[in-house]
């Protein structure tokens, strides 16, 4: 199994070398010493492989990705997996801003925690934190299922659609048109079914969260909305 | 007065008129089109949304003539002596730059915006004269990328649609960070046109009116923008060209840090630019006419020793192969249309004209673009109004259009001398009014006075 040293080999090899990987490829674990905090790292994945980096990461590791599982064992800066489409990143360390930022599939794991808008414009994909979330997280999020197990800055989910947030602990303040919802079967079983996939199912339990959504009140414009423009 | 003058005799009323008055006075502060948005705004509560770009009177190409030939320049023959007119964009770092036969490109219009069939028209068009269309807010459609032989991509704030497949799919990828007729706001799209499929492709409610990101979510400023460029290079190996666009405001440091970020293009918009909706008040107020920005763009261009290694295009009121010849004389390597691009599909067609009645105005001044009713079925998303237009048909009109645009653009080129559109340059132009000349640095007509410049 591939063992590549970022120290020795340029990052635009490793990219290219990961995107001619065939769907049916035998390299399927990659190891990556040294990423260096190294931006565009593992992007634009489009195979079934496991990347597992070994150190922190710069801006937008995994951006795009598609089918590939990556593992960063240490931090992760701007725009982790950034629209990703499928597969799973998980980080074990914090995530710095605009994690998950558009993603439209797949699963999004990290462990420590994450800072500003984490899940803005969210477009489908699930995200799980297991620490906090900084402010402004879930800004316009759209679609799909932000977990936090930990508390939420400021103004989460501006201006949110319909993506469902679930924060277990204390949340800061919610932004314009977010607001706390009943959870109701389908909301529950959509959140267990993503703790599960994250792999947290004796680790927490769907009914310590509570859901946050959209009161849909500026889904037209209006007059009495002026404030909220 | 002095008071020695005597008192004029007083007239005898029995000439004047039994009903004297003067006409109707309106106010140029006040004119009607002015009280009528007062009115609207009390009536509604809510800014008026539109479509177009900025529709006052504004410094523009009009205002530029060229010189032609003289004694000390002779020009080339029509028809036998050749005039080039073919650009290449993006050979700064990518491994495919884009080859076009004209300069003149389809700008970024968004499928929502835009129905099915009027996207592919304009692909049909564009590939028949052999230059490129521009995806939009809304995402690629399988109808667009099938019809148009080179098709930029962008990548904007809201990035509806936005995948890796269709990334690696295009051309050339296209990061918009402003337009000209709203630098600083982002796109709007009204329930109407918020259809199932639209819907589907955004990832948004159907029928909601949908307000787009201005910023990007994942970036700010031009180190961010650096390694975003430097991200989508990566995942697409280094082979597509990266535009970058943006709304004339600040041109000289937006080009420049456009360049300094590793853009291959830079696109630049100014506020005569079409939108397909947008606030009233943004798009007549805020940003610069692309005569204003086009010098302090090419100059940043120069200044860092990349004019004609970084491309720029502009955009923003484009009618005529004049306009083109001027923009290009002006150092831009190539332009884009939108609005004119869908006038000649068959947008505000006086054949309408009892149709465009019926919605409260009349053919050429059409601009309800957002609420997805129009007549000649090119700004909406309904259906049986989307059938109206033959893509073929409308796609031949485009196709007619720019290879008027390019004929002109060479007539004007071979009178001053040019064996091709981009040897124009600005000292074969002179402007008609001070402002312009402060403007696009050329000298008044008939004066060696550019405003502005030192020596005066
Ligand atoms: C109907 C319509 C939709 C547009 N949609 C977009 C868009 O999605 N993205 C974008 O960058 N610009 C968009 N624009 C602006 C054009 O790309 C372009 O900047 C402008 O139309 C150029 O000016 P012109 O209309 O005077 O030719 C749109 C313009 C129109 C008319």
């Amino acid at each position: 199994m591939p063992v590549v040293d970022l120290a020795m080999v340029p990052l635009r090899s490793l990219n290219a070398d990961l995107h001619k990987l065939p769907q049916n490829t035998n390299e399927t674990h990659w190891t990556i010493r040294n990423p260096g905090g190294k931006h565009a790292l593992a992007v634009g994945l489009d195979a079934p492989v496991t990347v597992e980096i070994e150190g922190h990461v710069g801006y937008y590791c995994g951006g795009m990705n598609k089918e590939a599982t990556i593992v960063v064992t240490g931090n992760a800066g701007v725009g982790v997996g950034e629209n990703m489409m499928s597969g799973e990143i998980r980080i074990k360390g914090d995530a710095s801003q605009a994690a998950g930022a558009t993603g439209r599939g797949g699963l999004l794991v990290i462990e420590g925690d994450a800072s500003a808008r984490c899940g803005i414009s969210m477009k489908g994909i699930d995200i799980v934190v297991k620490g906090s979330i900084g402010p402004m997280s879930a800004f316009m999020a759209q679609e799909g299922n932000l977990v936090v197990l930990g508390d939420a800055g400021e103004a989460l989910g501006d201006s949110i659609y319909e993506a469902r947030l679930f924060v277990r602990g204390a949340v800061r303040s919610l932004g314009a048109d977010c607001v706390e919802k009943p959870m109701e079967a389908a909301d529950r079983a959509a959140l267990a079914g993503v703790i599960a996939r994250a792999g947290l199912s004796d680790d927490v339990s769907p009914d310590e969260f509570k859901l946050y959504g959209s009161a849909r009140t500026l889904y037209h414009f209006h007059v009495d909305n002026a404030s909220a423009y | 007065m002095t008071a020695s003058l005597k008192p004029m005799p007083a007239a005898p009323l029995s000439d004047m008129p039994a009903t004297a008055q003067t006409t109707p006075r309106f106010s140029a502060t006040f004119d009607p089109h002015t009280i009528s948005e007062i009115q609207r705004a009390a009536a509604t509560g809510i800014y008026d949304i539109r479509g177009g770009g900025a529709k006052r009177k504004l410094p523009h190409f009009d205002d530029l003539l060229f010189l032609g030939a003289s004694i000390s320049r002779y020009p080339l023959e029509g028809y036998r002596e050749k005039c080039g007119t073919d650009v290449v964009l993006g050979a700064r770092f990518a491994k495919k730059p884009i080859h076009l036969k004209i300069p003149i490109t389809i700008a970024g219009m968004s499928f929502g915006a835009l129905s099915g069939p009027a996207k592919e028209a304009l692909g049909r068009g564009a590939t028949i004269v052999g230059t490129s269309t521009t995806t939009g807010d809304g995402g690629m459609t399988p109808e667009e990328r099938g019809h148009s032989q080179t098709l930029i991509y962008q990548y904007l704030p809201s990035r509806y649609g936005m995948n890796p497949d269709d990334l690696r799919k295009a051309d050339a990828i296209e990061i918009v960070i402003g337009q000209g007729a709203k630098p600083g706001g982002g796109g709007m799209l009204l329930g109407q046109k918020i259809s199932p499929r639209v819907a589907r492709m955004r990832n948004l409610p159907e029928g909601i009116d949908q307000r787009s990101a201005c910023r990007h979510p994942d970036w700010t400023g031009p180190d961010d923008l650096e390694i975003k460029i430097e991200e989508l290079r990566e995942i697409t190996d280094w082979e597509k060209p990266i535009y970058v666009k943006v709304g004339a405001s600040r041109p000289y440091y937006d080009t420049a840090l456009a360049v300094k970020s590793g853009a291959d293009v830079v696109v630049l918009d100014g506020m005569q630019g079409g939108t397909a909706a947008t606030q009233e008040v943004f798009i007549e107020n805020v940003g610069l006419p692309i005569l204003a920005a086009i010098r302090p763009a090419v100059q940043a261009l120069q200044d860092l020793g990349m004019h004609r290694k970084v491309q720029l295009i502009v955009s923003g009121g484009i009618r005529t192969g004049a306009d083109v010849a001027k923009a290009l004389a002006l150092g831009a390597d190539a332009v884009a249309i939108g609005t004119a691009a869908l006038i000649a599909l068959g947008d505000n067609d006086p054949r309408l004209e009892a149709e465009y009645a019926k919605l409260g105005t009349t053919a050429g001044a059409y601009d309800d673009w957002h609420e997805g009713r129009d007549p000649a079925g090119i700004t909406t998303q309904d259906p049986e109004l989307a059938a109206r237009l033959d893509p073929l048909k409308a796609g031949r009109r485009l196709a007619n259009y720019l290879s008027v645009l390019a004929l002109e653009t060479q007539t004007i080129a071979r009178a001053c001398g040019k064996s091709h559109v981009h040897n124009l340059e600005p000292e074969d132009l002179v402007a008609l009014t001070v402002e312009a000349a402060a403007m696009a640095r050329v000298p008044l007509a008939g004066t060696n006075w550019i405003p502005g410049s030192a020596g005066f």
